[in-house]
């Protein structure tokens, strides 16, 4: 593979075997960086110097034979909402622009206790809350596969990382599909784990019930691999679960027979794409020839899972975002008179439209007389999602469906109508109700030559017959595509042998902070001058 | 049945959210939340009763630990990100004008 589009199974198996250094692969990584980052934008900080540290602190201990994992030596980028003690950690808000994270969250620390390094932080939408990453302070991260599209959303930023060579792998955090619609957008494989299989300790929560750590890679061995790492109980978690099936790379296996795979009538309905649709059906086409049998069943509710989740989302949001109000840390109005004042002035200067928006819907739904009408009845209603879908369980290994009813959007398209974009979550925001893993993976391209996604969802700690099922048709599609093409399905190769990074854009500034050593890129002037803030913070 | 927000819940809603709105925000969040509203309206359609609310998919319990100090001070690292501080604790503005 192209140097700098390597796995990360691949890049450490090198590493190990001398072939080339952990300093070596960030220093390769920097420098496509430096080459597509001006027009990219998927890092809010990137600590070039200390990201060369670590690389050299690891290869000293890969050489001395203390690291020996299948990650010691990566690159990976880690999503702005997750704290990397040292860098700053500002969820693409304003309200938090000038924090610097004093503490690790479990996620990365048990990364770079694997050797993994940390190369920066990645865009994302405000508070995780989008699914575009157009609402960031810090301006819209482009779509490597083209640029005039959006990569997705809320972790396109880590996306985006990932398919432009800007990092070997990726965290992200999915509350309603954050890691597997982006994935999807930008041609990478993404996975949710179930409910609590990794710790959310140290990432900072939207949705609490919701929300799952989990990696963005470019292929599902690595995906597996990665989450073999993270996935442990952590004391710091009430909520994690201690589980020994973690072994998920032993269900890497080329092998789909006797597999039962459902394929939800109601998802191939009104709204989805025609290219989307073909792509998916064809998918599952593939593995029923491969001996897994397909077919298709009601799933019920379907059309109440999105209302569902946005008034859980937002009741959850509305209490979790409390905390910021110019305090203990972040951004803090000047000239306020009484603390009550201030708390206000501080969150109203300091949060952008949607997590206003979404913080409104949640105090309205958990306000006294509206409590049981919206709120409870969600909760309601998500026990009956729950139910349906542990019947399809009954029956079915896994489900197959499209990620997204269409591919990544132009720049622009979807703020102006909120619940439009809401309505796009419909395939991904079940699998955080009823706490289901579900994993995206590339299965085609569309005449744009955008990519498409296919999602898989299992049972509840089922993580390893989504990862055989996806292993065995990556496997396929790409034999499929190199027997058709000595080269590859497009949406294989690197972003950017698609199409070029057009030339540098003068909305983007890259700007090297001094002292800190760390690049940090913005879209506005408003954020240029916010950043000019932070760094007469640090 | 279009959901029809008044200038009254619009004002309780902005004091329980800790969020100050111009004139033409609250005209925003007027319509915003009542289109929202219409579209969660949906979940009426379906008969709930009976139905346990389901806040954790999984069977939680309280976890417990014995109540020793296992962190440091950690003093400085929480003051470090402080808007004001002063002798080592968070200054705010006036509480009582």
């Amino acid at each position: 593979m192209e140097k700098g589009f390597s796995t990360a199974v691949e890049l450490a198996t090198a590493i190990r075997q001398g072939k080339t250094t952990a300093v070596e692969a960030m220093e390769t990584v920097l420098d496509r960086i430096g080459e597509v980052e001006e027009c990219y934008n998927c890092y809010v900080a990137v600590d070039r110097e200390a990201a060369l540290k670590r690389a050299e602190a690891v290869q000293r201990r890969i050489r001395a034979g203390e690291l020996t994992g299948q990650l010691a030596g990566v690159p990976v980028a880690i999503k702005d909402n997750l704290h990397v003690a040292g860098l700053p950690t500002t969820c693409a808000s304003r309200i938090l622009e000038s924090y610097r994270s004093t503490f690790t969250a479990t996620a990365v620390e048990r990364l770079e206790d694997a050797g993994a390094v940390v190369v920066g932080k990645t865009n994302m939408d405000e508070f995780a809350m989008g699914s575009t990453t157009e609402t960031s302070a810090w301006g819209v991260t482009k779509n490597p596969r083209n640029p005039e599209h959006v990569p997705g959303g809320s972790s396109g930023g880590s996306a985006a990382a990932v398919a432009a060579g800007e990092c070997v792998f990726a965290l992200g955090s999915d509350t309603g599909g954050s890691i597997r619609q982006p994935a999807s957008h930008c041609g990478v494989v993404g996975l949710k784990p179930t409910y609590g299989t990794v710790s959310r300790y140290g990432l900072v929560a939207y949705g609490s019930s919701l929300d799952q750590v989990g990696p963005l890679s470019r292929t599902v061995e690595d995906c597996a691999v990665i989450l073999e790492v993270l996935a442990a109980r952590d004391e710091k978690d009430s909520t994690s679960i201690a589980r020994e099936d973690t072994d998920f790379t032993k269900a890497l296996v080329q092998d789909v027979r006797g597999m039962r795979i459902g394929i939800p009538k109601d998802y191939f309905g009104q709204g989805l794409d025609g290219e989307v649709r073909t792509a998916v059906l064809e998918a599952a086409q593939l593995l029923g020839r491969q001996g897994a049998m397909v077919e298709e069943f009601d799933l019920d509710l379907v059309e109440y899972a999105v209302p569902t989740y946005y008034t859980i989302a937002a009741a959850e949001a509305s209490s979790n975002l409390e905390r910021f109000d110019g305090v203990k840390y972040g951004y803090r109005t000047a000239g306020a008179e009484e603390l009550h004042q201030m708390y206000k002035q501080t969150r109203s200067q300091g949060f952008g439209p949607e997590v206003k928006r979404r913080i409104m819907l949640g105090s309205f739904v958990l306000s006294s007389g509206y409590y049981d009408a919206y709120y409870l009845k969600a909760l309601q209603v998500k026990a009956m999602i729950k139910a349906a879908f542990d019947q399809a369980f009954a029956r079915y290994d896994c489900i197959l469906s499209p990620v997204a009813p269409a591919t990544a959007p132009r720049l622009g398209e979807s703020l102006q109508d909120p619940l439009r974009m809401y309505l796009g979550d419909i395939y991904t925001v079940s699998a955080n109700l009823a706490g289901l893993p579900a994993i995206s993976l590339p299965c085609g391209v569309d005449h744009l030559g955008l990519p498409i996604g296919l999602q898989l969802m299992g049972d509840c700690f089922q993580e390893k017959k989504l990862l055989r099922v996806a292993y065995t048709y990556e496997q396929l599609r790409r034999d499929k595509a190199s027997g058709q093409n000595p080269k590859q399905a497009p949406d294989i190769e690197p972003a950017h042998v698609i199409r070029q990074a057009p030339g540098a854009e003068p909305a983007h500034v890259i700007r090297q902070v001094t002292g800190a050593g760390l690049v940090q890129h913005s879209g506005e002037e408003a954020s240029q001058q916010a950043y000019a803030r932070r760094k007469e913070g640090m | 049945m279009a959901n029809v927000i008044s200038d009254e819940t619009i004002e309780y809603v902005g004091i329980l959210a800790k969020l100050e709105l111009s004139g033409q925000e609250k005209e925003q969040a007027r319509r915003d939340m009542g289109q929202m509203l219409d579209y969660i309206d949906k979940l009426k359609e379906l008969d709930t009763s009976g139905v346990e609310p389901m806040s954790h998919v999984f069977q939680v319990q309280n976890v417990f630990r014995e109540d020793v100090v296992t962190n440091g001070d950690g003093r400085e690292e929480s003051l470090c990100n402080a808007p004001q501080q002063k002798d080592g604790m968070f200054l705010v503005p006036k509480t009582f004008v």
